[in-house]
């Protein structure tokens, strides 16, 4: 018998991960889910995406109706069409999980993000942040005389670029919600 | 009319309307008032295991052999820890439980209290579903979801975790029919676009096959009968994996055996060669399919199951149905008859003709010569001895459990509990134990590895006190064969602490918990050892020393596909290869 000869990285080959007949392009889906608000929901909807090794972009929660106790869950997710057909299958199969939606495949979706974003600066640099976060339509809503605190919503997109134009100008903090999104329309 | 009742009461007669009749479990402080009040009731037994992973493994035997949900009581903290292994392997086969877990009072939740774990947070990955119960009011809807839960859908274990203030606090019982009626309402009629697609499906094909698993024999007597009609109307062969032996019966004309890494080789010959792949309840699991982008290249794949999560999740499906297999099967079996009852007839008898050259391989075939017994002549002997009883089959983890699957046949569902997904050694004994209890006039018996059966051998207390005939026929080899096995093929045979150096003289062992042992080591004593041991009615310790290094083929190195079987020593050189070697 030959002695075990295993070249490195090879477990990259192993034969679980040939799967020539599943695409391989990289997809992000917006999923909402309507939940049990119930203790644990968060963490069995959590603990299926860490344990089966799946990708949270971004993810927000909230009750959405007080009444009936459910909540909706936000998730953006990264993967292969397969693995996101599976994620969705793998959510369903959780008890108090009510409903999958996959709003980037059942149509047009509104998508919308809140983040808070401190820049420290005097001189030129306050003026000129300040006159962005105009363009942005984002709004001061804390000041000293050598900070601001900018609110800004829109898609992960806009606050990204807003927050890229902010660095050079004395961007020292942030703090973003995650993405929440509807389907638009009727 | 409701009922005012303590929390500790309600579980016991939310048991009683849901129909249990046997609980296994282990008391202590956070479930003294369950255990209370099961001491002054009767109607439901309690079997006190030694170890409370002892009590999930029975109750899998209990339900997998009877098909209603196993229901375990254990204490707070190690006791639901220990329960932990079982939750897992129940998960990962499908086996309906029911595990209520004692905990602490609510008001100490938190503070690191005495025999305190956060035992819903522990379970949540390996049960189907879990609930901590914080008030009593709750309770009794709970304990009749969580059966709703455990028996709906897919099967699987739920665990009730439930504080000691709760268990002495009082509140209105609830019963079955007034509990929520939960809105986990799996789908099981499977959709008829589908079933006509596999149907067509099945009137062209021309090397088909109907590979099934375990969702068979969970769904039902009525599915085993189902498919057993589909399987004579088509005259399509059928292979089953590990977990669905005896939906088809072993003596039936079209049965090819079981397929997999271990499996025959006609049967992994023809899913290689097929042209449609039947897939009835089964997953596609990396034991059956050896390496994905070589298995069965050129079929097309139909998958029934009722969890959507298992269809397209490693193997790419072309005709998809979601649903419960006796539904589904019922609706296939419709629509075929009343197109017409078509098949390929002249094509699937040149089928048959190829798998007849295959079966002449006679892949399981072995000569036993010289003075020591060889496992796979004392499994043959075993069956040859069995055949004819009211016979229920468990098994350990490893070659003695592959060897059963191949040396043995069976002819109904329900009659073969095995660790199929989680490999569990030392589930075997304790399973047995649940069968016996639920079938107490029936033969059980334990197919064992020593190293396995040793794992959980402190349930010989249990069998003893419940006077529970079960046999533990254990093949000796002195070795962790499966591990020795590996260690030959792949590690230039350095036997890693894969010996075990002082095993117990299993008679005496037999002896000093009060039942009965044999040793049998000639093979010419094989036959009269093996009748003393089914004559004898109590427990017996059967020690059976076979061959040491005896490895377990076929088999299907892994990182190969099905059409690369080993089929003796004599092919096992450099089988497995750089990229299989990572693999398990």
């Amino acid at each position: 018998m030959s002695a075990l000869k295993i070249k490195k990285g090879a477990s990259k080959h192993s034969a679980y991960n040939l799967r020539p007949q599943f695409s391989d392009v990289q997809e992000t889906h917006t999923l909402a889910l309507i939940v049990d608000n119930e203790p644990g929901v968060l963490a069995r909807v959590i603990g299926l995406f860490s344990g089966r090794g799946y990708n949270i972009d971004s993810l927000t929660v909230a009750e959405v109706d007080h009444t009936g106790h459910t909540s909706r869950i936000t998730i953006v997710t990264t993967g292969t069409p397969q693995v996101i057909v599976q994620i969705k299958a793998q959510l369903g199969r959780i008890v108090p999980v009510h409903e999958v939606h996959d709003l980037t495949v059942e149509g047009p979706n509104v998508q919308r993000e809140l983040a808070l974003l401190k820049v420290e600066g005097t001189g030129d640099k306050r003026v000129e942040a300040l006159r962005l976060a105009d363009i942005f339509r984002a709004n001061a809503v804390d000041s000293t005389l050598d900070s601001f605190v900018f609110q800004i919503t829109g898609t992960p997109e806009k606050v990204d670029a807003f927050a890229d134009l902010m660095r050079p100008l004395g961007l020292s903090d942030m703090a973003r919600t995650g993405v929440a999104a509807l389907s638009r329309g009727t | 009319m409701t009922r005012q009742m303590t929390g500790a009461k309600m579980v016991v007669q939310a048991l009683k309307d849901q129909g249990v009749d046997v609980v296994f479990g282990y008391p202590g402080g956070a479930v003294l008032p369950i255990y209370d009040e099961i001491f002054q009731q009767e109607g439901i037994r309690h079997v006190l295991v030694r170890h409370e992973q002892g009590a999930v493994h029975a109750a899998e035997g209990y339900a997998r052999s009877t098909g209603r949900p196993g229901v375990v009581l254990v204490t707070s903290g190690p006791g639901a820890t220990n329960a932990v292994t079982g939750l897992t392997d129940a998960l990962m086969d499908s086996i309906p439980l029911v595990v209520l877990t004692g905990q602490v009072p609510t008001f100490m939740i938190g503070t690191d209290a005495f025999q305190e774990a956060d035992t819903v947070g522990i379970t949540r990955p390996c049960t189907k579903h879990n609930w901590l119960v914080s008030d009593t009011k709750n309770l009794a809807d709970t304990m009749h979801q969580a059966f709703h839960v455990a028996t709906s859908g897919r099967p699987g274990p739920v665990l009730v975790d439930i504080p000691k203030d709760v268990q002495f606090a009082s509140g209105d019982y609830v019963t079955p029919s007034k509990a929520r009626t939960h809105h986990y309402q799996p789908q099981v009629k499977g959709d008829i676009e589908g079933i006509t697609d596999l149907v067509a499906a099945i009137e062209k094909a021309r090397r088909p096959i109907f590979y099934t698993g375990g969702g068979v024999i969970n769904s039902g007597p009525e599915a085993s009968r189902l498919l057993r009609e589909l399987v004579a109307a088509t005259g399509i062969p059928v292979t089953s994996t590990l977990m669905g032996l005896g939906a088809y019966p072993a003596s039936g004309s079209n049965w090819l055996g079981m397929l997999g890494m271990h499996g025959l080789y006609e049967a992994n010959m023809a899913m290689h060669d097929c042209d449609l792949m039947i897939n009835i309840g089964a997953r596609f699991d990396d034991r059956i399919t050896g390496r994905l982008d070589a298995f069965s290249p050129g079929s097309t794949k139909a998958h029934i199951d009722i969890d959507p999560s298992s269809i397209n999740k490693v193997i790419k499906t072309d005709i998809p149905i979601v649903g419960d297999i006796g539904n589904v099967l019922k609706d296939v079996l419709e629509v075929w008859k009343a197109r017409g009852g078509k098949t390929n007839r002249e094509a699937i008898a040149k089928w048959w003709t190829k798998i007849e050259d295959w079966r002449r391989v006679d892949c399981l075939k072995f000569k036993q010569a010289g003075p020591v017994i060889r496992p796979q002549y004392a499994l043959s002997r075993l069956e040859a001895l069995t055949k004819g009883h009211d016979r229920y089959i468990c098994t350990e983890v490893g070659q003695h459990q592959m060897w059963a699957a191949q040396y043995m046949g069976f002819e109904d569902p329900n009659r073969w509990m095995t660790s199929g997904g989680l490999g569990t050694m030392g589930y075997g004994f304790p399973a047995s134990i649940g069968v016996q209890m639920a079938h107490p006039d029936a033969l059980v018996i334990n197919v064992a590895g020593e190293a396995s059966w040793l794992m959980n051998m402190q349930e010989m207390g249990t069998a003893v006190q419940y006077r529970l005939p079960v046999k533990q026929f254990i093949l000796n080899n002195e070795r962790l064969g499966m591990v020795r096995q590996w260690q030959e093929l792949l590690h230039g045979e350095r036997y890693s602490s894969s010996w075990s150096e002082a095993l117990p003289d299993f008679v005496k062992l037999a002896e000093a918990f009060g039942a009965k042992g044999i040793l049998c080591e000639d093979p010419a004593d094989l036959d009269d050892a093996i009748m003393e041991m089914l004559d004898h009615d109590g427990p017996v310790i059967f020690d059976c020393l076979v061959e040491k290094h005896e490895n377990c083929f076929p088999m299907i190195p892994s990182g190969e596909p099905h059409n690369k079987m080993l089929l003796g020593e004599a092919s096992t050189k450099d089988a497995i290869k750089e990229g299989g070697a990572v693999l398990v």
